[in-house]
């Protein structure tokens, strides 16, 4: 997936750069791989494009 | 007792469905109710519990009652012609769930709220509304199985094995909520907060029943699963870290952000891509479930969000502090 996880089967161990081990028996595993993530090394979606919304009617009201 | 207890009506239509399922008179006739209303909420929501787990006191026969059917079938019409008018269209799938995939910044949902400034009794009431569906979850998506082919219907089965807790019972999503309801002193039991569920919590899960249900939905049930999916890891964050600062558990969400990153990438890539390769007349279909799980989120969530800026609580009849 461009700019996304790099999707594994499980289920995995993955040995993390401090000698740590994580660990997840999901029939699939989504890797992050932009480093943003909060739940490293699993994807949370943090990679996600971020925007500004548009003004909605009630703020447009508001104006 | 084989089923919850039936709730009080909330008018015309929903009266008609609990006294035939009570006592026996014709269901009633549906003609011009709100189709988003209380009473044709309630009213649809009887007829298609009846698939699931039904009532105390209610035959089972009811199930398959003809007459009764006829009046779902009308209650649908209604519903359906509501989200149909509801949402913009269209068949750009790609569009639409680009649109899912970006994170507004600076955006103001339930899940910021409980996230920021929440106050227990308002994730307490937040819970309950979503009991209605996660005491079931992952349920009417079952329904689809059958109605998919190859690589669609593999992927989509994987992804419910893993909602369903992987094999195992304790970890089955719907049980890892009713922790969460115990530790907060709800009541756990099936159905138990159906009476104070309004309008707008009955319509989500009123909406993937539907889809569920008929066949020719099928590609509309796919889209709200795969609209679900992509906007639950974000909001799961925001929650967790909610319940971590009011001190509960956040077992329930957490799981759910990085079970969903995977979800997403699976409907997205197997599921519709499949589908739409073989059956690729349904993509306005996969477009109508895509919007109206978002348009009828929005809507609970602006009935939530309104009556909690003015101190009020979001359910039909306030809750004590206790059970």
């Amino acid at each position: 997936m461009p700019g996304g996880p790099v999707l594994v089967e499980g289920p995995v161990e993955i040995t993390l750069d401090d000698g740590s081990t994580a660990r997840s028996d999901r029939f699939l595993v989504a890797l992050c791989a932009c480093r943003r993530s909060r739940s490293y090394p699993f994807c949370d979606t943090s990679h996600r494009r971020r925007t500004r919304p548009p003004p909605t009617d009630a703020e447009a009201d508001a104006d | 007792m084989n089923g919850p207890k039936l709730p009080p009506a909330r008018g015309p239509l929903s009266a008609g469905v609990i006294s035939a399922l009570t006592s026996g008179p014709p269901p009633p006739q549906v003609a011009g109710a709100d189709p988003l209303g209380e009473d044709l909420q309630l009213a649809l929501y009887l007829c298609y519990e009846l698939h699931y787990r039904g009532f105390d006191g209610v035959s089972d026969e009811w199930e398959w009652d003809p007459g009764l059917l006829r009046t779902r079938r009308d209650l649908e019409r209604l519903f359906l012609a509501a989200l149909r008018g509801g949402v913009p269209g269209g068949d750009d799938v790609t569009g639409v769930l680009e649109e899912l995939l970006a994170e507004p910044i600076e955006a103001v949902g339930i899940s910021h709220h409980l996230r920021d400034d929440g106050e227990l009794w308002q994730l307490r009431e937040y819970v309950v509304h979503r009991s209605i569906y996660h005491l079931k979850e992952a349920e009417p998506h079952a329904w689809v199985i059958p109605r998919l082919q190859g690589r669609a219907k593999a992927a989509l089965v994987a992804v419910e094995f893993d909602e369903f807790g992987g094999g195992r019972a304790e970890r089955m999503h719907s049980q890892l909520f009713a922790d969460l309801m115990d530790e907060l002193a709800l009541d756990t039991s099936y159905g138990a907060y159906l009476e104070v569920a309004p309008a707008e919590m009955l319509a989500v899960v009123n909406m993937m029943s539907l889809f569920g249900l008929h066949r020719r939905l099928r590609g509309a049930l796919v889209g709200h699963f795969a609209a679900a999916e992509i906007t639950t890891a974000p909001s799961a964050r925001r929650m967790a870290q909610g319940l971590t600062r009011l001190g509960v558990d956040p077992l329930f969400y957490t799981e759910h952000v990085e079970a969903d990153a995977v979800h997403e990438q699976v409907l997205r890539r197997d599921v519709i891509g499949d589908l739409l390769r073989r059956e690729p007349g349904l993509a306005a279909d996969v477009v109508l479930g895509v919007q109206a799980t978002d348009w009828l989120e929005g809507r609970f969530a602006d009935l939530v969000l309104g009556r909690w800026r003015s101190g009020r609580s979001s359910l039909l009849v306030p809750m004590s502090d206790s059970r």
